[in-house]
C-alpha cells in the first residue's frame, strides 16, 4: 500500500522535473538596457488570450525573454473578454501588475478609480507611439495607457465552402449558413453585429434601441451554430464552420493556418478599437510592469508580437519596418479610401444603461 | 446469455474508452489540430515537457493534492474518533449532516460560496488579494474531509473496543493505546480515505476554479486551453497522467493480490 | 473515558471547527447574498428575478433526468454481468470502469468533440459511406450524451457494490421454489439492489444538474442551463453576485429536497452517503 503511494507521488513528481529542457531562444540585443534590481519578483499579467508572442512557431516567446532579461518572473494569465477581466478585478479576488483592456472599458476602469497613473515620459519607448493613438477619447491626458494594439472587427469566411457572401452584417442572420455561422458571445461585440445593420449607434442611451437590437439578436439565434470568442479559431480552421465576425488581425492569424479563409469589412460600419496597457491600482508590482511596458514596445519585441498576433500595431517603429511581415498590409492598414464607411469606438455609458444592457444579453442566453 | 453479457460488457468498456483513444490518438498528430488528424508524430510530447506553464500548472495541482490529503487525512480520522465518542445522538446526527454537506451539494455551489466567504474575509484584512495557494488549500481540504471521515468511520465502529481496553489496563495511556493499537486496525481505510481526497483534488475543477485565484492548478489551466484553440500538448500530457495511473493501478493490484494470497496462506 | 468510543469528543472539536467556518458560513454568505442588493440592502427582487431563468432551470432538470435515466438503464445490466464473473474478472472490470475518471474532467468532455464535430470522426467516417453529415455537436443530445458519459461510474459502482453482496443463497432459494430467472431478477435482485439504485442516481443526477461546461462545449454555447448561468454572472461582476447567489441558493435547495425525497424511499444510511 505505501509502496503503491510512493510511486504515485514519484512518477507524478518525476514527470514535473523535466521541465525547461529544449528551448531554443530567438536572439534579442537588449543586454544592459534594463536592470535586473527586480530579480526574482513577480509581476502578474493579464491579457487576452492569444495576444502574445508565445514561442510557438519558432517565434519569440517574449514572457520568457523579459524573465531572462530582469530575472522578474512573468505570471500570465489569460481572459476572453473586457466584462470577465472587469469582473475578476472588481471582484477583489485576484489582483494584478498589468492589464491590458480595450478602450471603453479602460473609461469604466478610470471612471471606477481602478486603475493607477503611469507616467508614461519615463518609457524610454514611449516616443515609437504612432501620435494618432495618444490622448485618445478614454485617456486624453496619456495618464493611464499606452496602447498595444488596434484594430477592427470584420466578417470571415471559407472562400472554400461558401461562395463570396454580400459584405452585410446580415449574413449571421442567413438561412443559407444555418448551423455554420457564428457569433460573438460578449455582450459589447454581440450587440454591435446587431445595432450596425439597424444602423444606431454602439453607445446609444436610448433603452428602446437596445430592446430592438435584442430582438434582433434574437431572431438570428435559431440559425446560429454557436455564441464564441477564442473557439472561432478551431472552429473555422477546420471548417467546423463557414462564417462568423471576429478581429481582423485574428483573421491573419487564422488565414496562416487555413488559406481558404477570407475576410470584408461589412459596408453598414464597424467597430475600431485600441487595446492598450494600463496598472491596475492595486498593482503590487508597479516597478516591473513599467519596465514590461517598456519591453513590450521595444521595436524588437513589437515587432515579434505584430507578427505573431497579426492586430494592427500602433507602433512606428513597426509600422515604418519595411521587413514586416503585415507592412502596409490592406486588411490591418486599410488606406482612407478603402475604410468602412462608418467606424465607431465602444464608449464607457451610463452605467444604467450599461446594466440594463448585460442583462438584455443574458436574456438572449436564456431565449 | 454468456456471450451477450459479453458483448454488453465490451460494448460498454468501448464507450468508456472511445474518448481515451481520441486523446491518446490525436496526442501523437504532427498537425496542431485535435480534430483533424494530419500525421503521425511524437512532437508534442516534448512539447508538454518543455511547456512550462503546463508543469508549473502539474506542480501546483500536485502540492495542493499531497498537502490537502495529508492534512485531511490527520484532520478526519481525528474527527471520526470524535464524532463515535459523541454520546448525544442529536448532536452526532447534527455533525454527521453537516459533514454529509459537501459531499450532497453542487459543486459550483460549495465553489461559489466558498469564494464569497474568502473574498468577504479578503476585504476586512485589507489583502490586495483574497485568493490563492491558502484558499485553494482550505477548499480542497473542505471537501477532502467529509471522505475521509466517512471512509475512517464504519471501520472504527467494527473495531473491538475491548483491544483499547486491554491496552489501557496494561498501562498504556490513551494516546499510545490508540496509535498502538486501534490505529493499525483502521490503517486500511485511513489510507482509503487518503487516496480518495488525493484523487478529488487532483481532479477537481469547478471548486478550483472560484477559489485558486493565481494559482492555477492543471484543470483550470486545461480550461482556459479548451477556450482558445486546444493543441496536441495537453492530449499528450493527460495521456502521460493517464499511462501513469494506469501502471500505478495494475501495480497496486499485482500487489493486493499477492498479500491476498499470503492471508490466505496464513 | 468514554467506554464506547475511542478517544474523546475533543479531537473532533478542529473539525467541528473547520466544518462550521468553512461549509456553514459561506453558505450562509449566499444566502445573505441572494436577499440583499449590491449595496447590502435588504431585497427581494434577486429571488424575484429568478422566473427569468426558469427556462434554464427546465432545461437543467430535464436533460439532467433523462441523462440519469439512460445511465440508470445501460449501468444496471453492467453491474449484474459483472457480478457474474470470475473474481479476478470483476475486479479487472472495476478498475476498467474507475480508470476513465482519472483522466481530467474537461480532457474527457472535450474529446467528444473530436467525435462528434461536423468534421469529426464519426462524421468523417460516413461521409466515406457517402452519408451525412450528421448534426450531432451542439445539440441537446450531445450535452445529455456528456453528461452520460462523464458520470456513468458513479452509477455503475454503487449498483455494482450493493448487488456483489447480494447472499446467493437468497438467490438459490428463489430458484428452488420454482422462480424463473426473470422472476429471480424482479423479485429478488431489484428489490435489494435498490440502495446502490439510490445512491447511484443521487451521484449522477447533482453533478448533470449543476454542471457548467458540458453543456458550453457539447451544447454550442446557445442556452444557459442553471450552472452555465450561475458561471456567467459570477463572471459578469460583483453588481451580478447577488441574482447569481439566489440562483445557487435556489439549486441548492432544489438538490436538497431531491435527496430528501430520495431518502425517503432508502432507510439504508450507508446508501445514501456514499
Amino acid at each position: 500500500m505505501k509502496r503503491f503511494l510512493s510511486i504515485a507521488i514519484c512518477l507524478l513528481l518525476v514527470v514535473t522535473l523535466f521541465s525547461g529542457c529544449g528551448y531554443s531562444y530567438v536572439e534579442l540585443d537588449l543586454k544592459g538596457k534594463y536592470d535586473r534590481s527586480l530579480e526574482g519578483t513577480v509581476l502578474n499579467v493579464y491579457n487576452w488570450g492569444e495576444y502574445i508572442s508565445d514561442g510557438s512557431d519558432d517565434m519569440m516567446n517574449v514572457n520568457k525573454e523579459f524573465q531572462k532579461l530582469t530575472g522578474i518572473k512573468v505570471n500570465y494569465s489569460t481572459f476572453e473578454s473586457n466584462e470577465t477581466m472587469y469582473s475578476q478585478i472588481k471582484g477583489g479576488g485576484v489582483s494584478y501588475d498589468l492589464i491590458i483592456p480595450s478602450d471603453y472599458m479602460i473609461e469604466r476602469l478610470k471612471n471606477e478609480n481602478m486603475l493607477k497613473k503611469i507616467d508614461v515620459k519615463k518609457l524610454q519607448n514611449y516616443k515609437y507611439i504612432d501620435s494618432k493613438y495618444k490622448g485618445l477619447f478614454y485617456d486624453e491626458k496619456e495618464e493611464y495607457s499606452v496602447p498595444y494594439n488596434v484594430g477592427m472587427v470584420g466578417i470571415i469566411y471559407n472562400g472554400a465552402l461558401i461562395d463570396e457572401p454580400r459584405h452585410s452584417w446580415d449574413v449571421l442572420w442567413d438561412e443559407e449558413y444555418r448551423d455554420m455561422s457564428l457569433n460573438f458571445s460578449n455582450p459589447r461585440d454581440g450587440f454591435m453585429t446587431a445595432q450596425m445593420l439597424l444602423g444606431q449607434s454602439v453607445n446609444t442611451t436610448n433603452k428602446a434601441d437596445w430592446d430592438a437590437a435584442l430582438q434582433k439578436l434574437k431572431e438570428g439565434k435559431d440559425v446560429l451554430q454557436s455564441y464564441v470568442m477564442d473557439e472561432i479559431y478551431g472552429k473555422l480552421e477546420t471548417g467546423e464552420a463557414v462564417i462568423g465576425p471576429y478581429y481582423a488581425g485574428d483573421y491573419l492569424f487564422m488565414k496562416e493556418i487555413n488559406e481558404d479563409l477570407e475576410f470584408f469589412y461589412p459596408e453598414e460600419g464597424t467597430n475600431i478599437f485600441v487595446d492598450a496597457i494600463c496598472v491596475p491600482k492595486n498593482a503590487q508590482n508597479v516597478k516591473a510592469a513599467m519596465m514590461y511596458i517598456d519591453f513590450l514596445l521595444e521595436p524588437q519585441v513589437s515587432l515579434a508580437n505584430a507578427e505573431y498576433i497579426g492586430y494592427a500595431s500602433p507602433n512606428t517603429a513597426v509600422i515604418e519596418n519595411p521587413d514586416y511581415y503585415y507592412y502596409q498590409n490592406k486588411i490591418l492598414y486599410p488606406d482612407e479610401k478603402d475604410m468602412p464607411k462608418r467606424v465607431e469606438y465602444y464608449h464607457d455609458i451610463d452605467p444604467k444603461i450599461r446594466n440594463y444592457y448585460e442583462n438584455l444579453w443574458i436574456d438572449l442566453k436564456l431565449y | 446469455m454468456k456471450t451477450l453479457s459479453r458483448i454488453y460488457v465490451a460494448l460498454m468498456v468501448f464507450f468508456l474508452y472511445a474518448p481515451v483513444a481520441v486523446m491518446v490518438f490525436f496526442s501523437f498528430n504532427s498537425g496542431e489540430s485535435v480534430w483533424v488528424f494530419e500525421g503521425f508524430s511524437g512532437s508534442w510530447y516534448l512539447s508538454a515537457f518543455t511547456n512550462t506553464e503546463m508543469l508549473d500548472a502539474l506542480r501546483r495541482t500536485l502540492i495542493v493534492a499531497i498537502l490537502s490529503a495529508t492534512i485531511s487525512t490527520v484532520l478526519g480520522t481525528a474527527a471520526a474518533v470524535g464524532i463515535l465518542a459523541f454520546k448525544k445522538k442529536i448532536t452526532k446526527n447534527a455533525v454527521m449532516s453537516v459533514t454529509n454537506i459537501p459531499i450532497m451539494n453542487a459543486d459550483i455551489v460549495t465553489g461559489v460560496s466558498l469564494m464569497l466567504f474568502f473574498v468577504f474575509i479578503g476585504k476586512i484584512i485589507g489583502a490586495y488579494e483574497s485568493l490563492g495557494f491558502t484558499t485553494v488549500l482550505i477548499a480542497h481540504i473542505t471537501f477532502n474531509l467529509p471522505y475521509v471521515i466517512l471512509s475512517v468511520m464504519p471501520r472504527l465502529k467494527a473495531t473491538d473496543s475491548s483491544l483499547q481496553e486491554a491496552a489501557l489496563d496494561l498501562g498504556c495511556t490513551p494516546v499510545k493505546a490508540f496509535f498502538k493499537v486501534i490505529v493499525p486496525s483502521i490503517k486500511t481505510s485511513i489510507f482509503t480515505g487518503f487516496i480518495m481526497a488525493f484523487t478529488l483534488s487532483l481532479d477537481d475543477f469547478v471548486i478550483s476554479y472560484f477559489t485558486c485565484g493565481h494559482y492555477q492548478t492543471l484543470p483550470i489551466l486545461i480550461y482556459n486551453m479548451t477556450k482558445k484553440t486546444v493543441t496536441p500538448d495537453v492530449y499528450a500530457l493527460s495521456t502521460l497522467i493517464f499511462i501513469s495511473v494506469f501502471v500505478l493501478l495494475i501495480l497496486y493490484n499485482i500487489a493486493g493480490s499477492k498479500s491476498d494470497k499470503k492471508r490466505g496462506v496464513a | 473515558m468514554n467506554k464506547k468510543g475511542f478517544g474523546s469528543r475533543i479531537v473532533a472539536s478542529p473539525y467541528i471547527l473547520w466544518a462550521a467556518l468553512f461549509v456553514i458560513v459561506p453558505l450562509i454568505f449566499v444566502a445573505y447574498f441572494a436577499f440583499t442588493t449590491p449595496d447590502g440592502a435588504f431585497t427581494l427582487s434577486n429571488i424575484a428575478q429568478i422566473a427569468k431563468y426558469k427556462k434554464a432551470f427546465f432545461q437543467s432538470v430535464l436533460y439532467s433526468l433523462i441523462a440519469t435515466i439512460i445511465t440508470l438503464l445501460i449501468s444496471y445490466p453492467m453491474a449484474y454481468f459483472m457480478t457474474k464473473m470470475k473474481v479476478t474478472a470483476q475486479k479487472m472490470i472495476m478498475v476498467i470502469v474507475m480508470l476513465p475518471m482519472w483522466m481530467n474532467f474537461l480532457i474527457r468532455t472535450y474529446s467528444w468533440i473530436s467525435i462528434l464535430a461536423n468534421k469529426g470522426i464519426i462524421n468523417t467516417f460516413l461521409s466515406r459511406l457517402g452519408i451525412g453529415p450528421l448534426k450531432l455537436i451542439n445539440t441537446p443530445g450531445a450535452v445529455i450524451l456528456g453528461m452520460v458519459y462523464d458520470f456513468i461510474p458513479y452509477m455503475i459502482l454503487p449498483i455494482y457494490t450493493v448487488m456483489s453482496k447480494i447472499d446467493d443463497s437468497l438467490i438459490e432459494a428463489a430458484s428452488d421454489l420454482g422462480a424463473n430467472s426473470f422472476n429471480r431478477l424482479k423479485k429478488v435482485i431489484i428489490p435489494l439492489s435498490f440502495p446502490g439504485v439510490i445512491s447511484g442516481i443521487t451521484m449522477v443526477f447533482v453533478p448533470c444538474v449543476s454542471t457548467f461546461y458540458i453543456s458550453q462545449k457539447l451544447g454550442g454555447n446557445k442556452n444557459l442551463l442553471i450552472g452555465d448561468a450561475i458561471e456567467y454572472l459570477f463572471n459578469s461582476g460583483p453588481d451580478f453576485y447577488n441574482v447569481a447567489s439566489a440562483l445557487s441558493l435556489v439549486l441548492m435547495i432544489m438538490i436538497l429536497v431531491c435527496l430528501f425525497v430520495m431518502n425517503y424511499f432508502t432507510d439504508s444510511e450507508e446508501a445514501t452517503i456514499l
